[in-house]
């Protein structure tokens, strides 16, 4: 077992290094570079010079990469092109903001899609099944930037309730965040619990048909005791992996969101660097986001591990 | 009559089909089970067997639903009854044994608290007294150590102790009326008599009544007191179980029974046309009628009812009965089968190793199998052109993978596979030309997995014609519709998708795309086991024919000992992928050496009351090969010492031909046995 997380982690190294030099070889052979970009139409003779020595580009690819490396692991990144400030500087804030959008929208939706499942599970084909489902696919199918859109249009235009894009500076403090991310957290947590209550649905009425179930139910467990033992630890399991990708999805920035709602998280700095040609900020987020997919995902798969008595005792016995 | 535990009265269960017809899965049930009494039902896949069995239970499947009439249990109709009330009499009066254990256990559960739970609700214990119960329950269904089972999880069992688990829930809520739903299906024929056995020792200790539903008459026949046959949702013969297997009424019965392969007969059995009609497609009259051997004007327009003789204490739905009553004992007659095999060796398999062990990355890298116990191990047999060989063994015999490695599917360890006494075959698929490939052809357990569901008949037989042979055109559709009619399929099979055959008719169309390819070797995996006993004999029989008039040389693998009997010349016992006996089908049989031959051929169990199975060694699953001396050395019951646990006994050679490996002399192994 423990051998085994140790593999694991040190897979998810090995993914981040191949990641890291993925992103330093991409930046590399985009023409141009930061100090072409940062100097415009000055970007020649002795300025240049100066700018290459200025952010180390005069030594060669593969030296930059190393003390880039060593750097990024201390969580260093270097500076930031256009406001010349270090890069964690700007990070620390955005990553903030988005762990708070993200983390109320896990609070409000995960709960939510669990119950929104299991229900129309057990009464299926039934009327609360029919409705929720209906609910639910409707939802699926909006495509985000409509549906914030539409929430802005009514909740912050029409009824005047909430702010609605958010305008407040980047490192403001939770409290004066709160109401601002009201709609942001609405418009991503209606997607994301659609989706996944179908997954918790399809996976609780696959369970509900197995033989073990019907065994049950000829037992003579009660149904409620039967739907708790017997039913949802099963069709639970497969869905950690599930929950762990839309967590990842989530931390890693939502784009199209942030961006509608002007929101200062990760996703609206991804689309902001990239805008501005600003590539060691690029860099960086690259590393960050891949560290956090390659972690969600060893925390899931580690979870189902403990939690299926199936893989555990395999694992042991090998 | 008080001694009347359930009765089932008119019960209909049907579904309603697409087009809003009602269609009928249990057609007008009536019968009674008493106290103490074993009832077997027998009936095919499809027959309504299970249906009727679950709704004693007062449970009918998603889908259907009850049309009309009752299952009383303690005079209350079990299926009008509210959830909360069922909850009380499920597995506290009326308890329910699985087919498959392995999947009706809850994965996540151990198989203590599985069986706490069915104490919690249907018992007063409290807690220590149910934890002695739980040991005491798993020692009477004689699982080692019951403490440590009780701490396991479902997947940490074999198949024969999953079952067991599954008798001591059952068990558990002490019941009146215990439903046994194919028990044993699935099970190694050696676990599958322990299992009857316990559960003949269980209804006699505790006088549970036993309802035992099985398409296995061989099974039925070990427990049962009554035999109910089943066929398309109606009862057919109902009546006492030496009668129904000794001087069955019904010609469906009747024909089964001439159709099952039995040990004592070498040779094919008669086989019955046709294949039980599906649910909603009987058009009036007796739903046997198109396969029936008796049948008459009125039974084509008519359907008979079901009729109790009082003399015979027998209840028979047919109109001509009696035209069997008179009849002796069923008679077998069987096809002998002649081969004519000549002493050309066709394959030889010399020294062949097979390992499924996980190779280390040093060996990936030179392409080489390391593994000193490999799953199958020195494995020399030559096969002679036109004979038919049987692997036999239990499940992890290693029977399958010797087939799946000269077919090329998998790569020998070690060894040689030589065709035709001169060309070696290569070990690694990718080494074999066309030629090579052709030669070989396979035929699987499934059909439905064995054929692509996309393709229809043509294109599926189509396939090997285009490839060894680049038939085109009209030349191709002929060669089709020939193979098609070599198996007893019409022309107008070719536009259909295999989902609109039967069980019966897709495994012809396998046999026919295997003969496309013009083999000298057809490796038969199992054929028969996917089918129904009253197709089987078809297929079967089929078999032979076309080895007859092409001189193929099958290489039979089956879990079925009769059935190796009915078409084998030859036989060769695995155990833990190792030879144990080789020899001439008839003498291996007659006199079975070797002392594993002897218990599996002992276990076999036959449809007839008067032949009970032997059960000579345990039951126990050895998970891999003992590293040294022989392989059987875990279970023998004749051991004779160190000698069997460091050496790997010797080939010897008794009168008749067989060869045997065993480090008791021949004849001292002779005298023990008989």
């Amino acid at each position: 077992m423990l051998f085994l997380i140790i593999k694991r982690i040190l897979l998810g190294f090995v993914t981040l290094f191949i990641v890291s030099i993925i992103t330093f070889v991409g930046t590399e052979v985009l023409p141009g570079d930061a100090c072409t970009t940062y100097l415009e139409r000055q970007a020649f003779g002795e300025q240049l010079e100066a700018c290459y020595r200025r952010l180390g580009l005069n030594v060669p690819a593969y030296e930059r990469y190393v003390s880039w490396a060593l750097n990024a692991i201390q969580g260093d990144f270097g500076y930031s092109l256009s406001g010349e400030m270090p890069i964690k500087d700007v990070l620390g804030p955005r990553i903030k903001n988005s762990l708070v959008l993200a983390s109320a929208a896990i609070f409000i939706g995960i709960p939510i899609a669990l119950i929104l499942g299991i229900i129309t599970a057990l009464w299926r084909d039934k009327l609360p099944d029919v409705a929720i489902s209906t609910v639910t696919i409707f939802a699926m199918t909006i495509p985000e930037f409509i549906s914030a859109t539409l929430l802005i249009l009514i909740i912050a235009i029409w009824l005047e309730w909430l702010p609605g894009i958010v305008i407040v500076p980047t490192d403001v403090s939770f409290l004066e965040l709160l109401p601002n991310i009201i709609l942001p957290v609405v418009a991503i947590a209606m997607i994301m619990t659609a989706h996944m209550a179908r997954m918790v649905r399809s996976s609780v009425i696959q369970v509900m048909a197995s033989e073990y179930v019907q065994m049950a139910i000829l037992k003579g467990v009660p149904y409620w005791k039967m739907v708790f033992k017997h039913v949802l630890p099963n069709a639970l399991l497969p869905a950690i992996n599930v929950v762990a990708l839309t967590i990842a999805w989530l931390l890693g920035g939502v784009v199209v969101t942030e961006v509608v709602f002007n929101y200062p998280g990760l996703g609206r700095l991804v689309i902001e660097s990239i805008s501005n040609r600003d590539l060691p900020t690029v860099q960086a987020l690259a590393i960050i986001l891949a560290s956090i997919y390659v972690s969600i995902n060893l925390l899931a798969d580690l979870l189902t591990l403990m939690l299926n008595p199936r893989l555990k005792t395999l694992q042991i016995r090998k | 009559m008080t001694d009347i535990i359930q009765k089932v009265k008119n019960l209909s269960i049907g579904f309603r089909s697409k087009k809003g017809e009602e269609i009928l899965i249990l057609k007008n049930i009536t019968t009674n089970i008493k106290k103490g009494e074993t009832v077997g039902i027998v009936g095919e896949s499809g027959s309504g067997k299970s249906t009727l069995a679950l709704a004693m239970m007062g449970y009918v499947k998603h889908g259907l639903y009850t049309i009309g009439g009752e299952c009383q249990f303690n005079s209350s109709n079990l299926l009008k009854m509210k959830s909360k009330d069922l909850e009380k009499i499920r597995g506290r009066k009326i308890a329910m044994i699985p087919q498959n254990a392995g999947q009706a256990l809850t994965p996540n559960l151990k198989i203590g608290y599985q069986i706490d739970e069915a104490l919690q609700l249907h018992s007063d214990l409290d807690e220590r007294e149910r934890e002695k119960k739980i040991s005491e329950l798993l020692n009477k269904v004689r699982l080692p150590s019951p403490e440590t089972i009780a701490l396991r999880y479902p997947h940490e069992l074999s198949g024969g102790q999953q079952q067991r688990v599954a008798v001591a829930m059952a068990l558990a809520g002490t019941p009146d009326l215990l439903l046994l739903d194919e028990p044993t299906t699935g099970l190694d024929v050696t676990t599958q008599a322990h299992v009857l056995e316990l559960l003949n020792f269980i209804a006699k200790d505790t006088g549970t009544s036993m309802v035992y539903v099985s398409h296995d008459l061989g099974a039925i026949a070990q427990v049962s007191d009554r035999i109910i046959v089943m066929y398309s949702g109606e009862i057919v013969l109902e009546g006492p179980s030496r009668d129904i297997l000794k001087k069955p009424i019904h010609p469906y019965t009747h024909g089964l029974l001439k159709s099952i392969p039995k040990l004592s007969l070498a040779g094919l059995p008669e086989s019955m046309p046709g294949s039980q009609p599906q649910p909603g497609t009987i058009q009036g009259g007796c739903s046997f009628f198109d396969r029936c051997n008796f049948s008459d004007d009125n039974c084509k327009n008519n359907s008979p009812k079901l009729e109790f003789l009082k003399d015979l204490n027998t209840s028979v739905r047919c109109f001509n009965y009696e035209k069997l009553v008179n009849e002796n004992e069923v008679s077998q007659t069987v096809n002998k089968i002649k081969n004519k095999s000549l002493d050309k060796e066709i394959l030889n398999l010399s020294e062949v190793s097979i390992s499924y062990a996980k190779q280390k990355l040093l060996d990936q890298i030179f392409n080489r199998i390391s593994d000193e116990n490999p799953t199958v191990k020195d494995i020399n047999i030559d096969i002679k052109k036109g004979e038919t060989i049987a692997l036999v063994g239990e499940s992890g015999s290693g029977k399958s993978t010797i087939l799946k490695s000269i077919a090329g599917l998998l790569r020998t360890k070690d060894g040689l596979i030589r065709f035709d006494e001169k060309r070696n075959l290569s070990s690694d698929l990718k080494g074999r030309d066309p030629n090579d490939l052709r030669i070989i052809q396979l035929i699987f357990q499934n059909p439905d997995e064995s054929l692509n569901p996309n393709h229809t008949v043509e294109e599926i037989i189509a396939q090997p014609l285009k490839l060894y042979f680049g038939l085109k055109g009209e030349e191709l559709k002929k060669n089709i519709i020939d193979l098609l009619q070599k198996v007893r399929l019409g022309e107008f099979y070719t536009s259909r998708y295999p989902r609109q055959l039967s069980g019966g008719e897709k495994q012809r169309v396998a046999v026919a795309r295997a003969f496309a390819a013009k083999p000298d070797i057809i490796l038969c995996d199992e054929v028969t086991s996917a089918l129904d006993v009253s197709v089987q004999a078809a297929v079967l029989n089929l078999l032979q024919q076309l080895k007859e008039d092409f001189g193929t040389t099958y290489i039979f693998v089956s879990h079925d000992l009769a059935v190796v009997r009915a078409i084998s010349d030859r036989v060769a016992v695995l155990y833990q992928g190792r030879l144990c006996e080789v020899g001439p089908s008839n003498d291996v049989y007659k006199f079975p050496s070797h002392p594993y031959t002897e218990v599996l051929l002992g276990a076999v169990l036959e449809p007839d009351p008067d032949i009970k199975p032997k059960l000579v060694a345990e039951d126990i699953v050895e998970e891999r090969p003992p590293e040294k001396g022989c392989s059987f050395q875990g279970r023998c019951s004749r051991i004779v010492g160190d000698i069997c646990k460091k050496e790997i006994p010797p080939w010897q050679l008794t009168d008749s031909g067989n060869a045997i490996r065993c480090h008791i002399p021949i004849k001292e192994l002779q005298k023990q046995q008989f």
